[in-house]
């Protein structure tokens, strides 16, 4: 009877059905349920995410998508944003592009975080979609503006450039001129990482006045405080803006001209940008403060007076991403002013200074738990903390889903009893019953991790650093932490034992990265051997990993589950240890 | 070689840290450090780090640590320059005939014979031996500096914290024009 009933739907109902869910998860969950819903449901996928570019093969994801219009891909591990992945050891996004090319004639939208993009990369994606439209690179390399150009060029539909924090050869400000004077799709134009001090600011202002429908747009540093005005004129329909330059010599005109240009902009509600601040500009943005959920000061060298001042004109603020000028009593204002604050990161402004030169310490963060009730996520660079302050944290904030703390010098003990961190950690895995992203520092012990394997149960990602006794520390985590997907560890003493005893975890995760740890080569290459559904890379820049003994440690290690076997881009340093113990290179 | 997963690579136990642990064999590396090295720092003497490296001398900083991401870096990088030049951290190089500038992070260094051989090393030249009476008379080159005050000063006449505390930024003129300074 029910088997009856599940035919009776043809596939086009069932297809209709199947276009309301959207989620990754949920897709993959349908997928499953049996082997019709699986075809119908591969037929008719639009967007797929591949969290590591190295899991898959272009062609796997081709033949099994066929229909696919917007693809999200990563590429290099995590810890290369720390200059810790060597340049070359990969990310490579042509192939995917050139099979793309053939297979995805229809493709949209193409998203990439940390992956080597070239100019012919560009220019293939330029010349290979007829219907492009959203083009994000999230912290690439390799290209220069005159693969920008050719996207501007080519692409007639394009809504989305947004090239945040990529790394971009700035040949020429030029390129812009390249969008042709038909182009009036533009929704989001982010520019901020591009150096050019000639950005083409004539060509930036008729693309601007040509989009009605642009609701980002973020310069980069090139252009000065008093271009501002004219473009946010231009667009007065700006839900996010980001700055250039924010400085210059106080003149009574240009300020009332640049706070009458922000007054206009009835919608916006996200500033960044902020290079160079003079404070003196700052009430400019007075007007617009009270909408404002999202402000990013994290390059502005302001004090605190500025910033207290300009937070408490602020109260719908959810967002804040500011240096550690703040200070705490900067942050005892944020608490007490910005009662929706959800996402709080401070940056530091001297991080390789010996001495503290600002007052930020523990005190601003507990301050900011106790005042704001919806803050989900931390990022704090600190220089001092205590368990007793963790702990108060923990219990204030047990919302929290994101919780990443750099202590500056290493190991560095709670200062009040000189203990390690473990019991304040261990507070925050243990009230924070969703906690999904953990970075810890400090002084840390086996202890820390035997928390976080028994509470930690919704952690998906895990950062350490100078912390651990033993191998009993990395057991902990990989035999506790069932939603664990991805762990980066550098300088801890965890060797072969605890990764060897939970190899098949391995497997269930998307990636694990040791670097100055104590994991042999031996240890690797039966990694390799015994679990073929894992790629093991060896990364030594200085010798080839078998010219020692197999009983000294590797340098780097990298290892990720993946279906498409070995990767054959490899650069000379990195090494794959695969089933047949060959050292694939 | 183990052929399969030993139970005693996989038997855990609750032992103080360092018993019964395998060999591990951490041969040093000609280029690298180990984290004592670099967390001890502040106690070494000039001779051990002239000896360490065949590379420039080594940075006090570990690398990717703190975990700030090079764009940031370079950005409150170049600030502290127009800033805080005066504090002596990255400051300009240029030589004359040179066609491009390069930059120094000057707290590297521990003293004017150390930054004296980085530069020669740099920039390929020699600057030979400082005198307080002479200056550097006699050299190719002189390396000479920009103070707070806006003076240009000689490389070498100042006590070493003095110059690091003061130093904008560092030009190495050629030896016949530096003779002017030299001369008290």
């Amino acid at each position: 009877m029910q088997k009856k009933m599940a035919y009776s739907f043809p596939d086009e109902v069932l297809e209709h059905v199947f276009s309301f869910i959207q989620s990754d998860k949920d897709r993959n969950a349908v997928s499953l349920v049996c082997k019709s819903w699986y075809e119908i449901e591969r037929w008719c996928r639009r967007k797929v995410f591949i969290g590591n570019c190295y899991a898959v093969s272009p062609r796997m994801v081709i033949r099994r998508f066929p229909e696919v219009r917007s693809i999200k891909l990563k590429g290099k591990p995590h810890f290369a944003d720390f200059n810790l992945v060597p340049d070359g050891w990969g990310g490579y996004v042509l192939p995917w592009i050139a099979e793309m090319a053939g297979a995805y004639p229809w493709l949209e939208e193409i998203r990439l975080k940390r992956m080597v993009v070239t100019d012919e990369s560009l220019e293939l994606i330029a010349k290979s979609f007829k219907n492009f439209k959203v083009l994000v690179l999230f912290s690439c390399e390799g290209f220069s503006t005159d693969g920008l150009a050719a996207i501007a060029a080519s692409c007639k539909n394009l809504r989305e450039l947004d090239l945040r924090e990529s790394e971009v050869d700035d040949l020429s400000g030029h390129w812009l001129a390249h969008f042709p004077e038909t182009c009036t799709s533009l929704v989001s134009l982010n520019i901020s990482c591009l150096r050019s001090d000639e950005v083409s600011f004539s060509a930036l202002e008729r693309l601007v006045g040509r989009c009605p429908n642009l609701r980002s747009l973020r310069l980069n540093r090139a252009v000065t405080l008093d271009k501002i005005a004219n473009i946010l004129r231009r667009a007065p329909q700006l839900v996010d803006f980001g700055t250039g330059y924010y400085a210059a010599e106080l003149q009574p005109d240009v300020f009332s001209n640049l706070a009458g240009a922000f007054s206009s902009c009835k919608e916006l509600k996200s500033l960044s940008g902020f290079w160079d601040v003079v404070p003196a500009y700052l009430p400019a943005l007075y007007s617009i403060c009270p909408r404002l959920t999202s402000l990013n000061l994290s390059y502005a060298t302001i004090q605190s007076p500025d910033l207290i001042k300009l937070v408490s004109h602020c109260p719908r603020l959810q967002r804040l991403l500011v240096l550690d000028y703040v200070e705490d009593s900067g942050l005892e204002e944020l608490a007490s002013s910005c009662k929706d604050l959800q996402e709080l990161r401070v940056f530091p402004s001297d991080p390789f200074g010996a001495e503290p030169n600002v007052s930020l310490t523990e005190q601003g963060l507990v301050a900011v738990s106790l005042g704001c009730p919806k803050l989900r996520s931390v990022l704090y660079f600190c220089r001092r903390m205590s368990n007793a302050a963790l702990v108060t944290i923990a219990q204030n904030r047990p919302n929290l889903t994101r919780f990443r703390l750099c202590i500056i010098e290493p190991k560095t003990p709670d200062y009040l009893t000189l203990e390690p961190l473990d019991v304040g950690f261990g507070a925050i895995v243990e009230h924070c019953k969703d906690l999904s992203r953990l970075s810890l520092s400090g002084l840390l012990t086996d202890h820390v991790f035997e928390y976080i394997g028994t509470y930690g149960k919704k952690l998906e990602m895990l950062s350490v650093a100078f912390a651990g006794d033993s191998d009993l520390g990395l057991h902990h985590v990989l035999s506790g932490c069932e939603s664990l997907r991805k762990l980066e560890i550098r300088d801890c003493p965890f060797g072969d034992k605890a990764l060897l005893a939970n190899a098949a975890k391995l497997e269930t995760m998307r990636s694990l990265w040791m670097s100055s740890c104590a994991v042999s080569f031996g240890a690797c290459k039966l990694l390799g051997q015994k679990m073929p559904k894992l790629n093991v890379e060896v990364i030594d820049e200085t010798e080839p990993p078998d010219s020692r003994p197999e009983s000294c440690p590797v340098d780097k290690l990298y290892i990720y589950r993946s279906v498409a076997g070995p990767r054959f881009d490899m650069p000379p340093f990195v090494w794959t240890m695969d089933e047949a113990v060959r050292i694939l290179h | 070689m183990e052929n399969d997963l030993n139970l005693k690579a996989t038997e855990l136990r609750l032992g103080l840290p360092g018993s019964d642990e395998p060999e591990r064999q951490m041969i040093p590396r000609p280029n690298k450090r180990t984290l004592s090295d670099i967390v001890s720092e502040g106690s070494r003497s000039t001779t051990e780090e002239d000896h360490q490296d065949t590379a420039p001398p080594a940075k006090l900083q570990i690398v990717g640590w703190p975990p700030v991401r090079s764009y940031r870096k370079n950005c409150l990088q170049g600030k502290k320059d127009e800033v805080e030049g005066g504090t002596g951290m990255y400051v300009k190089v240029s030589v004359d005939g040179a066609p491009y500038l390069r930059k120094i992070d000057l707290k590297v260094y521990r003293s004017y014979p150390q930054l004296l051989l980085a530069l020669e090393n740099m920039f390929k030249l020699t600057i030979g031996a400082y005198s307080e009476r002479e200056g550097y008379n006699g050299s190719d080159y002189a390396p000479t500096y920009e103070d707070r005050d806006g003076d240009w000063m000689l490389v070498g006449d100042v006590p070493w914290e003095m110059f690091i505390s003061s130093c904008k930024r560092l030009r190495i003129m050629k030896g016949s024009e530096a003779r002017g300074l030299g001369c008290v």
